[in-house]
């Protein structure tokens, strides 16, 4: 909404207070003022002139030389280059000296060897939207009225004096989207007066319902419509300061008619719309929900295709207007139109809404319509317009409105305590401090000891409860005024469950050990949605997606982690490492809440380790990663929990991947990404993981248990298989610990050798095997016997022999 | 005799102080300790004294030894410490160079961000509440005074699945959960941190997801002046002990009354910048009274209870606090950004 200042002080006196100012006072109070715009900022030194004579400039087709009197002692010689200056004009001059927006000085020049001393000027070039000047103006000069005062100043005439404010409304306050719903709000904040505008009927003999009748089929959608008749109106130019009004206020000014209905819009919230009544083709106003498939050309000649969600207002037969959004261009009021039905109704906001939505067809008025006007207004502002249209437009009221009205609004009536306003804010307000706030806004007050009652206007639809009330006394008693305290009473326990320190933990581990927190889009493209799912489940795609590439929701996060990878790879940040946690999401079917399972994944390319100047370079492999990973379960106490299989899976490496089991459950995967992957992102070599953290997390992991230092020395024997090349060292690990134990406490694989000097197929594989008895030391013989066990059930159970 | 002794005396120790590395050093010790020494010759020459000579001779040949070993010992010191100061020189480096990087990666600046505000709530006694980011129409909007049809549900354009199912537009359904949950009893202190969704074309300010952290209390005697007061905990905590807040009336569903808190610029110190839009405020939160209808729905009695909710965005907060100007970055995942926020501050 914007507010004219100089308009808005017809409703209540603003004397003292400046348009900054108020604009302060306003936003503290509850509205946010968004801007205030200095409307002649960077203006200066435009009068009204009068064009004696204008002729062909001598020696340029486009140019006028024009004669002017600016009011002083001689007329003065303006060359004019726009196409619509005629002599007998009253036009805006910058005489030389002028200033003009963007800094725009007037000199005295010499145009096509003419003298020309100022500049005779358009709308635009007074800072003007052009989307606002009336449209026989917008390609041309202003042409004032002939009353315009010869020498005065243009930029008052035309209510540039002004400045407008910028009013952000939240959806409650639709009661500001009028000047006078922001008239009874100022007058609260500075405690003045709220003046009506005037209305002043004199209706001649003939009554409006001799000429129209209104039946209003659809009661729910249409509670109340009040027609009026004006008749023998001369459609001509509103008078200019309605028409400055209406510009300051954003609306292209058109005729005296329209621009009446507009002024009313902006001044009582309520629009109104007005039909030319001989274009009507009946004498009957039906309202009524429209039939599947009729049509009706809108004011905009486009043809639109009803439902029957829609209200229309039709002649009794067909729809001559969709009811508060706009208006049939076969009733369209014209230049030559001479009796006119207005139409002033209270439409419901839903009904509105939907016909609006539509047709993609917001306005001024249907906004309105659609937060709730104030059914109160809907007969002033019908009679005020009236009122106009017989003052500006030469037209003739009809005794009377014709009406339906089944409304059943009434005020509401809020009863609160003063206990309760003061409970609730922390303060101490007395009676008549409460009293007075209600006063100000001209909320009717009684008074029960400190039972305070409260009739609200209809104005303010958006107060209906105690807490409402209790808003109103303290955004205009003042926020700064309220105390500030902490809660007392009971308390809880501030902290983070097990599971959010856990996570904690995973993350700040993770980034110990090298790799960037990301945080990556949920939504993504259909291509990606299931790669590297850990599940097979449907996925989810949104109804109405603002674009492909963001319609479903991720069921894995690696291809997020692999297109951040391939952000930075191509910004010559190719190695690199990120992880992220977060949700993804799997389907329970429709209409139910899928599944959001917390994962965590990570993904690595390029150059893990470099210390060029000492020669260390180290590129990332897989078991760069799975050291990460190991390293993770270690962090979480569950490394004997964890398995790693060799596995396969799309969009990696086959021989490069292995599939992650905690307890025996499958909860992840980690490897190489295939090669076609990388080589279409991009990347160098690149690993990635992804785990089912929840899973992980929500798992019991025991006590931490202190376990003693042994007191007596290990011993170590180290040993060199030859095993066929498929076999794992998990394999043998196993057989080792399980015939070792329980004197086997260690092993490690320190040696790995395939290829030349092997038999064909076979591989060396060296573990370091460490025995230990906690209570005593071990004799060689005890390790001795144990030990050959071990090479034995190695043998014999994966075929490994001692490499010699 | 004596005098000859003391003659070798002062010869050798002359030679000990002329020995130029050990080995010399050594042929010195063996010249004149060893067996084939002037002096052993002169041990062995004393059967020839007289039995009352002897010890006082024995004892003068002992002291030479003893002074020429001790000056030995001490030479013998002075040239190893030499040899390993000359060793170490030669192991000199270039201290300037550069070390070994550790791998080190940090936390998105969003996580800083949250985990800081966290850690915040929770010392003042508050839970870290989360739920479902695919939610129900119901908690949503309609749990939160948003029935169907609402004009507010057009503030905030909701990515919808279905009907009834949605990504969340607010972290306030965890609110509505966690009431619920606490069947109509308090006190209840969360705040909930999360991502939401909303129709946004990603742009400069807009981003189509995002983060949101709601705060929420309810109890038996929750006042607007403890909302008042735990903001400006909160805002001098989190920007600076100097900063100052206002309260602004504004408009929620699930709020009444509604405030948003500005907090006074630090740019300009209050006097007005371009990034203040020269009003030396800055806004930063939307705030309020737990609407009586959202505690009714989640089955408290609005009579006894009442309760303040407030919630921020962690994106603005990062933005206004490290002066990032897109908020994009958050979401791009540039290494050169996300590697700008290790540092402890
Ligand atoms: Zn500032």
């Amino acid at each position: 909404m914007f507010v004219s200042y100089k308009w808005l002080q017809e409703y209540v006196d603003l004397s003292g207070v400046t348009a900054e100012e108020l604009a302060q006072k306003v936003t503290k109070s509850g509205i946010e003022v968004e801007g205030v715009e200095v409307l002649n900022e960077g203006i200066m030194g435009v009068v009204i002139g009068y064009i004696l004579e204008r002729e062909q400039h001598p020696n340029a087709d486009k140019l006028s030389k024009c004669l002017v009197d600016i009011g002083g002692e001689q007329p003065i010689q303006i060359i004019c280059g726009a196409k619509n200056v005629a002599k007998g004009q009253k036009v805006a001059v910058a005489t030389v000296g002028a200033v003009l927006p963007g800094n725009f000085k007037i000199k005295k020049a010499k145009l096509r060897g003419e003298e020309s001393n100022g500049m005779i000027c358009s709308l635009q070039e007074l800072g003007m939207e052009g989307k606002i000047i009336p449209k026989e103006y917008s390609e041309g000069i202003f042409v004032f009225p002939a009353d315009a005062p010869v020498g005065t100043d243009a930029i008052e005439l035309l209510n540039r004096d002004d400045a407008v404010l910028e009013l952000g409304l939240t959806p409650n306050r639709a009661d500001c989207l009028s000047m006078l719903g922001v008239a009874y709000e100022v007058a609260a904040i500075l405690n003045r007066e709220v003046k009506l505008p005037q209305i002043d009927l004199n209706p001649a003999q003939e009554k409006a319902s001799d000429y129209i009748k209104i039946n209003v089929e659809a009661k729910e959608d249409n509670p109340l419509y009040v027609a009026k008749v004006i008749k023998n109106v001369k459609i001509g130019p509103s008078p200019l300061w309605m028409q400055t009004r209406l510009m300051s206020a954003g609306i292209r000014p058109h005729n005296n008619v329209v621009d009446i209905t507009n002024y009313i819009l902006l001044e009582y919230g309520q629009p109104l719309h007005a039909f030319d009544y001989d274009r009507l083709g009946s004498k009957e106003i039906l309202v009524r929900r429209a039939k599947e498939g009729e049509t009706i050309q809108t004011l905009d000649d486009v043809n639109r295709t009803l439902t029957s969600d829609h209200l229309v207002i039709t002649n009794g037969d067909e729809p001559v207007a969709i009811a508060g959004v706009m208006g049939g261009a076969n009733s369209e009021v014209t230049s030559d139109t001479t009796t006119v039905l207005l139409e002033s109704a209270y439409f419901n906001g839903g009904t509105v809404r939907k016909a609006s939505k539509d047709h993609g067809l917001r306005s001024e008025a249907s906004a309105r319509f659609e937060k709730g006007v104030d059914p109160n207004r809907v007969r002033p502002a019908g009679d005020r317009a009236a009122y106009l249209m017989a003052k500006y437009a030469n037209g003739e009221v009809l005794e009377g409105s014709v009406e339906v009205d089944t409304l059943t609004i009434q005020p509401s009536v809020v009863s609160i305590t003063l206990e309760k306003i003061n409970r609730v804010l922390g303060m101490n307000l007395s009676v008549n401090e409460v009293k007075d706030i209600f006063d100000r806004l001209q909320f009717e007050v009684s008074l029960d000891q400190e039972r305070i009652t409260v009739t609200v206007p209809t104005r303010r639809g958006d107060i209906t409860i105690e807490e409402d009330l209790i808003e109103e006394v303290a955004r205009l008693y003042g926020y700064d005024n309220i105390p500030k305290t902490l809660p007392i009473g009971s308390t809880t326990p501030g902290k983070l469950s097990d599971y959010q320190k856990k996570r904690r933990v995973v993350r700040r581990y993770l980034e110990g050990a090298g790799l960037y927190q990301a945080t990556t889009y949920s939504l993504t493209s259909e291509d990606k949605v299931s790669q590297y799912a850990l599940e097979d489940r449907e996925p989810i795609r949104l109804a109405m997606p603002m674009s492909e590439d963001r319609s479903m929701l991720r069921q894995s996060i690696v291809p997020q982690l692999l297109e951040a990878l391939k952000y930075n790879s191509a910004r010559k940040n190719d190695s690199l490492g990120v992880y992220e946690t977060g949700a993804v999401f799997l389907s329970n079917g429709q209409d139910v809440q899928p599944d959001e399972e917390e994962h965590v994944a990570a993904a690595i390319t390029g150059i893990w380790h470099s210390h060029l100047w000492q020669g260390e370079k180290k590129s990332v492999d897989f078991f760069v990663l799975k050291g990460i990973v190991e390293g993770l379960f270690n962090k979480l106490g569950f490394t004997e929990k964890v398995a790693y299989v060799q596995a396969k899976m799309d969009g990696m490496h086959p021989g490069r991947t292995a599939e992650i089991q905690f307890a025996g459950e499958r909860i992840g995967f980690i490897g190489q990404i295939h090669p076609s992957v990388q080589k279409e992102l991009d990347l160098k070599e690149t690993f990635a993981f992804e785990l089912k953290l929840k899973t992980v997390l929500e798992a019991e992991n025991g006590p931490l248990q202190y376990v003693a230092i042994p007191r007596f020395p290990s011993m170590t024997r180290d040993i060199a298989l030859v095993v066929d090349i498929e076999t794992v060292s998990s394999q043998l690990k196993e057989i080792i610990f399980t015939t070792g134990a329980p004197l086997l406490k260690e092993v490690t694989v320190f040696d790995l050798y395939e290829g030349e000097h092997m038999e064909e197929g076979k591989k060396s594989i060296a573990f370091s095997l460490n025995y230990l008895d906690p209570e005593r030391t071990l004799t060689d013989e005890e390790v001795t016997k144990v030990h050959e066990k071990v090479l034995e059930a190695l043998k014999d159970k994966a075929g490994a022999v001692l490499r010699g | 005799m004596q005098e000859q002794l003391k003659e070798l005396q002062t010869a050798a120790i002359q030679k000990v102080e002329q020995s130029a590395n050990l080995k010399e050093l050594n042929e010195v010790r063996v010249a004149y300790l060893g067996k084939k020494s002037p002096i052993t010759e002169v041990l062995r020459g004393m059967g020839k004294l007289s039995a009352g000579e002897r010890p006082k001779m024995g004892a003068l040949v002992n002291e030479v030894r003893e002074r020429i070993t001790e000056k030995i010992e001490q030479k013998q010191k002075e040239l190893e410490d030499a040899a390993v100061f000359e060793k170490l020189a030669s192991e000199t480096i270039d201290v300037t160079l550069p070390g070994r990087p550790l791998k080190e990666g940090n936390h998105h600046p969003l996580t800083k961000i949250i985990e800081e505000i966290e850690d915040l709530f929770i010392g003042m006694g508050y839970q870290v509440a989360e739920g479902p980011e695919v939610e129900q129409d119901y908690y949503n909007f309609e749990a939160l005074n948003l029935p169907k049809g609402h004009p507010a549900r057009d503030m905030q354009d909701s990515f919808y699945i279905t009907e009834e199912i949605l990504l969340r537009t607010h972290t306030s359904p965890v609110q509505a959960r966690t009431m619920e949950k606490n069947k109509g009893k308090g006190p209840i202190k969360i705040i909930c941190p999360g991502k939401v969704y909303r129709r946004d074309n990603d742009d400069a300010t807009h981003s189509h997801q995002f983060m949101q952290i709601e705060g929420l209390v309810v109890g038996e005697n929750i006042r607007m002046s403890d909302l008042k007061g735990t903001l400006e905990v909160f805002a001098k905590k989190m920007f600076g002990k100097d900063r100052e807040i206002r309260l602004r009336p504004s408009f929620f569903p699930f709020t009444e009354p509604s405030v948003e808190m500005d907090i006074s610029c630090k740019i300009c110190g209050g006097t007005g910048c371009s990034v203040c839009k020269k009003t030396g405020w800055i806004e930063i939160l939307g705030a309020g009274m737990v609407h009586p209808n959202v505690l009714e729905m989640a089955g408290y009695d609005s009579k006894k209870y009442t309760g303040f909710a407030f919630g921020m965005g962690p994106e603005r907060i990062a933005m206004l606090k490290y002066g990032v100007d897109d908020i994009r970055h958050f979401y791009t995942n540039d290494v050169r950004f996300l590697k700008q926020f290790s540092a402890h501050e």
